[in-house]
């Protein structure tokens, strides 16, 4: 009998066992291939734009991604850098051997976790609730909580052109039986696509010809925890290839093989993350598709040719390889693949992701829709945290579209549902300049205090820089500048023009100010502070007032949240709803007008006639 | 299910005909119940018949009854309209018998406001229904229709549409930084985009202030000393005796208000106390009104007697209005032919006549069309904002694509997808595509009964 069980060992299993083993529950991982925890079965990068700030929100609720991120990537940098501190994003090309050694020794060494390899067949209920699961050898293992986390692997499918093979990625075997089950116990089970590109040898690859993409010269990490575990000077390269017209005549001439476009899969892929071919149709009139060649290990020498994902035959694959500028004479080492897999639809879960259908069965990652390694992380050690908390009787933990990127993508898979793997993207969320990349642990760590996730060491490292940036910033307001007191070499080099004096809190709103020239120079004594407690105040003072803006905005959703719908309304009895939102209604049930706002279908006609006849049959309760 | 409602349409009054409207899925059943004529259960919809109301074997009047079946009707209900003979006491008499059998009085706008939450029509319309219940001049049924068409609609959806595709630009740059997918966009493309955005917004609000003026009509107050013959051009205007005329300075103690129409547009004319500096207490009142009307006036006209010419007070103030709209006009040139000039005034806005002959009012009129640039109205389509709650937000999504403009060179590009959310929420909200609490709530309390 264990406490909680996880099953599957992917990026969202790792989170939620090792989640819900810190919080003290015995705990339990099953996955079918203990080499495959933490595999990378696609790109070999970690982070990106939103998806890079959702790793720090997990490291800031204590969870293992940027920590394992930090130790085994090969190259790092910042996006968006010049776009503005609310969309920078950090992005890892992480080692595919060294990311799940390590991982898979971080689960090996937590305390309360048992990893165990075994195939699970079927879910055992009773009263609607979960009990346990069952082996493909028909064991029976019980828990009071369970945790789906099995990826592409339900059902799964490869493609390559006309042929196709029940097995999961890397010739795994697939889960036969569990998704039927799941139907049978009232799962609605959609079927999603997703696809991955050619793996080349690098010995075949000219890269004198083409262009490199370097890591940053700046240090970074994930962790707010941990320092930079690289040398910026030994990192490695990845290069930019483009398509050409004979690139994209192949693929038009050879359309009618590609298994999406002949007609041989079924399921539904991702438009921001399309097969080439779907990019030479869709977008005809473009002379050319940029392409990425990223090395995947410092271990072995295949080369992953991000953006050319196709399900195109092989000998096609051939051909198409061969056109491109400096792969001429590349070797593939596997070809690219569609993998068509079940997943639930996430409107039968609730933003704690238990599932509506099952109690004490939580879902998270690709099965509930979603597309990518820290989508499915993100979910992962939420599932696991709201096990927990479900199993000690507390209110399950929540975060909301202001407070994170988690919170932006829970709460749009399980009122918007999906149709398609579900990607974050930076324009989903609604609030991004309060969800920086730099302020994930001022948002969260707390929460992972809470839980249990967060030691208290770590709190206190916390606590000391909240106290740090107001102290700095109380500073800046009481310091005042005048021209006597900056340094000649100062004003030179900036071409400062100060009249009047005033405070450094509102020469630091100056476009051309930065806090670290003032340190550099000595106008302000912050030596010895660490770039992090700067960074804070600098943003805090360049955007107060957008900043503002946007929490005023987010206060504006939060009064919405507080408008309870009450959870016996009859939507029958609301009088004219459009029969498109009555419907969605009643299968989302939100539990409040602001979640009602935001189910798609909905609009905000129906949200007025909802809020009137709330008004007029609930007010006279309160 | 909804209830079925009744009201009457037309205004109350003796007219031709008044018309009650009944909308619900009880419409037709219930007017065939006091009907006798054909069944109007039975009759094709969209038909007119003629018949009688009867109530307890008595004949009431003798109507035509519109049967319009849904969905295909305002209300998207099944609406029924009976054109009575028209006189209070049978319209009123009629609405009680509808009461009796089972109609539910309509409460303000409800008719609009179910034909609104049926998705017949959108925000806009159904302002626009409000304003051509109320229009008083042909302009502003002309705009009134035009709303009602979503013609306004659609302007703001292309200013929406212009700011989302700005957006989802800046977007597919901050989410693919690494492709050249899209269009890579700097502050020197964005500018002129923004700039766009922001001429667009800018010729809305102009037309807004077209709008206003052809719904509320052109303010023009008529000021000078006393009995330089104020109230006589007022009653040239109005060609009848509204004002009291007399040569005794001081008469006119009232802001008298009568109304004309020229060139379909509505003019407002306050007449006024003489401005003279008086110690009579009775007469301040009425000098503190003229220099508030010349604050609220689109329009000052100010009446010099060609007789008395120019004094300390005219040049005073005439010199502080010159700013506003102002014509001088100068009255009496029968008695007197001192063609005054005035040195700080541009010579086009100084008219010359005198109301005994009528002298100089067609110039007069003429002056108002040009300087309210009327002759254009008239050949333009009457898409315009027309009420406050529309032009306030318009100004406020200006604002901030303003906002965008003036800091476009010291900020990041992320900052500015704020503000351009802001204004496309905004504009949103014009047509009630962006739902704030209690609007429409507030929107259905103003409107009118029946419509």
């Amino acid at each position: 009998m264990y406490d909680i069980i996880v099953v599957g060992g992917g990026h969202a299993g790792c989170e939620a066992s090792s989640a819900a083993a810190k919080m003290g529950f015995k705990t339990l991982l099953v996955s079918s291939n203990k080499k495959n925890i933490a595999d990378m079965p696609c790109n070999p990068s970690i982070g990106g734009t939103a998806k890079g700030i959702v790793v720090r929100e997990i490291d800031a609720l204590g969870g293992l991604m940027g920590k394992v991120a930090d130790q085994s990537h090969i190259q790092i940098k910042m996006l968006n850098n010049a776009k503005g501190p609310a969309v920078r994003s950090l992005r890892a090309q992480a080692d595919k051997i060294t990311y799940p050694k390590i991982m898979l020794e971080t689960l090996e060494n937590t305390p309360n976790l048992e990893i165990l390899e075994a195939m699970v067949e079927d879910l055992i209920v009773e009263d609607n609730t979960i009990k346990g699961i069952i082996l493909n050898n028909k064991e029976e293992i019980y828990c009071k909580a369970l945790i789906l986390t099995t990826g592409t692997y339900l059902r799964s499918k490869i493609l390559v052109g006309d042929k196709s093979k029940e097995e999961g990625p890397h010739g795994e075997k697939r889960s036969n039986y569990l998704s039927n089950n799941l139907k049978r116990l009232g799962f609605d089970i959609q079927r999603l696509k997703t696809g991955t590109p050619q793996r080349l040898e690098r010995s075949s690859i000219d890269f004198s010809v083409l262009k490199e993409e370097c890591g940053d010269d700046s240090y970074w990490t994930f962790s707010f925890d941990n320092g930079p575990l690289y040398d910026k000077d030994k990192q490695e390269k990845c290069y930019i290839v483009y398509t050409n017209e004979k690139t994209h005549q192949i693929i038009r001439d050879n359309l009618k093989k590609s298994a999406m476009y002949g007609g041989y899969a079924e399921g539904i892929g991702p438009r921001y993350c399309p097969s080439i071919e779907d990019k030479v149709v869709r977008f005809a009139d473009k002379e050319r598709h940029q392409l990425f060649l990223e090395p995947e290990s410092l271990y072995y020498d295949d080369i992953y040719l991000q953006g050319f994902s196709t399900s195109m035959p092989e000998d096609v694959q051939e051909e198409m390889v061969h056109s491109l500028k400096g792969l001429e004479h590349a070797k593939i080492k596997k070809y690219a693949y569609a993998i068509e897999y079940d997943a639930i639809n996430p409107l039968q879960l609730t933003h704690s992701l238990e599932t509506k259908v099952i109690k004490n069965l939580f879902t998270a990652g690709q099965i509930n829709g979603t597309s990518g390694y820290e989508e499915a992380a993100g979910q992962g050690i939420i599932a696991g945290i709201n096990a927990g908390l479900k199993l000690q009787n507390k209110d399950p933990l929540i975060l909301k579209r202001n407070e994170s990127y988690i919170g932006v993508l829970i709460d749009d898979l399980v009122l918007k549902g999906t149709k398609e793997p579900y990607r974050l993207l930076t324009s989903r969320a609604e609030y991004r300049l309060l969800l920086r990349h730099d302020n994930a642990d001022l948002r969260l760590r707390e929460y992972g205090f809470k839980c249990g996730l967060i030691s208290k060491e770590q709190k206190e490292v916390l606590d000391a820089k909240i106290s740090l940036i107001e102290k700095v910033t109380n500073y800046l307001k009481e310091n005042r500048i005048t021209l006597k007191n900056l340094p000649e070499d100062y004003k030179n080099r900036f071409n400062i023009n100060l009249t009047n004096g005033l405070s450094l809190f509102d020469f630091i709103k100056r476009p051309e100010v930065k806090i670290s020239d003032l340190n550099e120079y000595g106008i302000i004594p912050f030596k010895t502070t660490s770039f992090d407690v700067l960074e804070q105040v600098e943003f805090n003072i360049k955007y107060e007032g957008y900043i503002k803006k946007e929490e005023q905005e987010a206060q504006k959703l939060i009064k919405m949240e507080n408008k309870q719908i009450p959870n016996d309304i009859d939507y029958d009895k609301v009088k004219n709803l459009a029969s498109e939102a009555r419907q969605k209604l009643k299968q989302v049930r939100p539990i409040t007008l602001a979640q009602a706002s935001r189910i798609s279908g909905v609009n905000p006609v129906d949200i007025g006639i909802l809020a009137i006849y709330l008004k007029k049959e609930y007010s006279k309760n309160e | 299910m909804n209830s079925t409602i009744c009201a009457i349409s037309t205004a109350m009054g003796v007219g031709a005909i008044s018309i009650i409207r009944i909308s619900g899925p009880d419409a037709i059943k219930i007017v065939n119940s006091i009907f006798k004529g054909k069944n109007l259960l039975e009759v094709d919809s969209h038909t007119i018949n003629y018949g009688h109301i009867v109530y307890k074997e008595e004949i009431i009047d003798e109507v035509l009854v519109s049967v319009m079946r849904a969905p295909k009707t305002f209300t998207v209900e099944d609406v029924v309209e009976i054109n009575s003979h028209g006189g209070p006491a049978i319209t009123k008499k009629i609405l009680e018998i509808l009461l009796l059998s089972g109609c539910e009085p309509a409460e303000p706008g409800e008719f609009t406001k179910r034909a609104f939450l049926n998705g017949r029509i959108d925000l806009t319309q159904a302002e626009a229904v409000q304003d051509l219940v109320v229009s008083e001049s042909e302009k502003s049924r002309k705009m009134a229709i035009n709303g009602l068409s979503g013609s306004l609609s659609k302007l703001i959806k292309d200013i929406r549409k212009e700011i989302i595709d700005v957006q989802a630009n800046i977007e597919v740059n901050i989410d693919y930084p690494e492709y050249e997918e899209g269009e890579k966009y700097t502050k020197d493309t964005l500018l002129p985009r923004i700039q766009n955005i922001n001429i667009m917004l800018t010729n809305l609000l102009d037309n807004a202030q077209n709008g206003k003026m052809i719904k509320d009509g052109i303010t023009v107050a008529i000021l000078g000393k006393p009995n330089v013959g104020k109230s006589s051009i007022l009653n040239a205007f109005l060609e009848e005796e509204k004002a009291i005329v007399t040569n005794i300075p001081g008469t006119t103690r009232d802001v008298v208000e009568g109304r004309f129409i020229l060139d379909g547009i509505i003019l407002n004319i306050i007449d006024t106390a003489g401005i003279r500096e008086t110690e009579d207490v009775v007469e301040k009142i009425g000098v503190e009104k003229s220099k508030k009307a010349s604050k609220d006036a689109d329009l000052i006209i100010y009446v010099i007697s060609a007789e008395d010419g120019i004094s300390v007070d005219d040049s005073e103030f005439i010199k502080s209005n010159i700013d506003k709209k102002i014509i001088i006009f100068i009255n009496k040139n029968d008695l007197s032919d001192n063609r005054l000039k005035i040195d700080y005034v541009n010579q086009e806005s100084i008219i010359y006549g005198n109301t005994i002959s009528s002298d100089g009012l067609d110039a007069l009129k003429d002056k108002i069309r040009d300087m309210f640039n009327l002759n254009e109205l008239d050949n333009s389509n009457y898409t315009f904002l027309s009420n406050a709650r529309q032009i306030s937000l318009i100004k406020e999504a200006s604002l901030k694509i303003n906002n965008i403009i003036e800091t476009i060179d010291n900020l990041p590009l992320d900052v500015f997808t704020i503000d351009l959310k802001n204004a496309y929420e905004l504009l949103g909200e014009i047509i009630g595509e962006t739902y704030k609490e209690d609007l429409i709530d507030e929107l259905f309390s103003k409107f009118c009964l029946g419509k």
